[in-house]
């Protein structure tokens, strides 16, 4: 299944680009992660969170979108 | 009242909404990005009581983004610095500011003054703190934050909804997350952000539309694209702040940017050799303290003359009363002049102790020349 993937703040430093789709066959988030971080061993020490269907969800909640946000803390002001 | 006459014909705010804004009392933490324009609004909003606490000073490269400031504020905490501007906006309000940081120590008992808090500040670390004061003290909490382009907007803690914890429960690794300073930000980009959470604190005094609880709005300037997240409570991540909030007072600050505030007696740096003595009044201010080398560099226009720093001595900074010392030292450790100390002793006290010094037996020719003065004054 294809899997649009969108990165926001610093995390677009690590993948540069701000979007992108990956082939993923299975169904939890964390599994997806893992692909991920197979691709951008950075990404795993960065502090971020998953949202899929416009919600915070953990990474070991089902794949139940095709599309998932990575969304890390901002700290400026 | 004219003044919030446009206020006082929506049929939503009305006077009654206006009374309410009037006897509110909130607190923004950090004059900076945010905090300016959060600021500006609540002011001129006629929210009746506004705290503002920063320990920061103004510095050129803030006023591309920190509309409150201008060049004559340049040197000055930003807290007064704020204060002194927003009561020309609005001087029918109470504005008090808190030129200090925001500490495991004083947290609680300031955020039981007010009835809002909001963040708009630059540091993890700070953030944190402030959510956990706010899950102790019982406080909606009006969140922003910024990272060049892109800003995120909450409001936390409000009506048993979820905490910044719950958005975010790991605090990142220091140095993970750059801040402002250190990669940039788009200057209009906090006047965004700082206006919608501005927003937000309108609504939950009013009592009117809907409070971003629950949801964590992000923005993106560069493409104009707003969504929101559902944020969900974690109550264990909530029970665990209340579990421990008997030890909140004891925390301590562990970030790299907290400040080292050195601090000492002047009778500590008498004895010293190697101790260049900084006075940081302006030239007006009386009395003089003589009979030790002292240079004289005036806060208000500290930074241009940090070349008069003597980068090889201790320093050893003293003021009036042992406020703008501690500004002046921060200053100092901001720009990594190190080794700095703030005098906790005002002049006239460390003439006192000079003069002292003398009729115990002063060890050095400049404060026995002083002394001198000192005996035929009491002698008259």
């Amino acid at each position: 299944m294809l899997i649009k993937i969108k990165y926001f703040g610093l995390l677009t430093e690590v993948t540069n680009c701000q979007e992108e789709t990956i082939d993923f066959s299975g169904n939890i988030i964390s599994e997806l992660l893992e692909l991920l971080f197979v691709k951008y061993p950075n990404l795993k020490n960065k502090e971020f969170q998953v949202a899929q269907n416009q919600e915070l969800v953990p990474v070991e909640a089902k794949l139940l979108s095709n599309e998932i946000v990575l969304l890390p803390p901002f700290s400026g002001g | 009242m004219d003044r919030y006459n446009r206020h006082i014909i929506l049929s939503e705010i009305g006077q009654t909404g206006q009374n309410k804004l009037s006897k509110a009392k909130v607190l923004v933490v950090g004059a900076g990005g945010l905090g300016c324009p959060v600021l500006q609004y609540l002011v001129a909003a006629g929210v009746g009581t506004i705290g503002i606490i920063d320990f920061d000073v103004v510095e050129t490269s803030n006023l591309q983004r920190q509309v409150l400031f201008g060049s004559s504020s340049l040197g000055q905490n930003k807290a007064d610095a704020a204060k002194h501007r927003l009561l020309d906006l609005n001087n029918s309000i109470t504005i008090i500011s808190y030129p200090e940081k925001l500490t495991f120590q004083n947290a609680i008992e300031l955020f039981n003054e007010y009835d809002i808090i909001v963040d708009g500040t630059d540091n993890f670390e700070t953030r944190y703190l402030i959510n956990d004061a706010c899950v102790i003290t019982n406080k909606p909490l009006v969140f922003g934050a910024i990272f060049k382009f892109q800003g995120q907007v909450a409001v936390f803690n409000y009506n048993n909804g979820p905490t910044y914890r719950c958005a975010f429960p790991k605090i990142p690794k220091q140095g993970e997350v750059p801040n402002c300073s250190e990669v940039g930000v788009l200057g209009v980009l906090p006047g965004i952000i700082g206006t919608m959470q501005a927003n937000e604190v309108l609504k939950i005094i009013l009592g009117i539309g809907e409070v971003l609880s629950g949801k964590l709005l992000c923005y993106d300037a560069l493409t104009n694209k707003t969504f929101t997240i559902k944020v969900n409570r974690l109550d264990e991540e909530i029970q665990s702040i209340l579990k421990n909030k008997d030890d909140f007072n004891k925390r301590k600050m562990d970030s790299v940017c907290k400040v080292e505030n050195f601090e000492g007696s002047i009778k500590e740096f008498l004895n010293q050799e190697n101790v260049q003595f900084i006075d940081v009044r302006e030239v007006h201010e009386q009395p003089k303290v003589e009979g030790i080398s002292v240079t004289n560099i005036p806060l208000s226009s500290f930074l241009e003359h940090l070349d008069l720093i003597d980068k090889d001595k201790k320093k050893a900074v003293f003021c009036q009363s042992g406020i703008r010392c501690k500004m002046a030292v921060f200053i100092l450790n901001k720009h990594n002049i190190q080794d700095c100390y703030s005098i906790n002793e005002g002049a006239s006290e460390i003439i006192e102790i000079l003069n002292n010094r003398h009729c115990e037996g002063g060890t050095t020719e400049a404060i026995h020349s002083n002394s001198m003065t000192h005996k035929k004054n009491t002698n008259e």
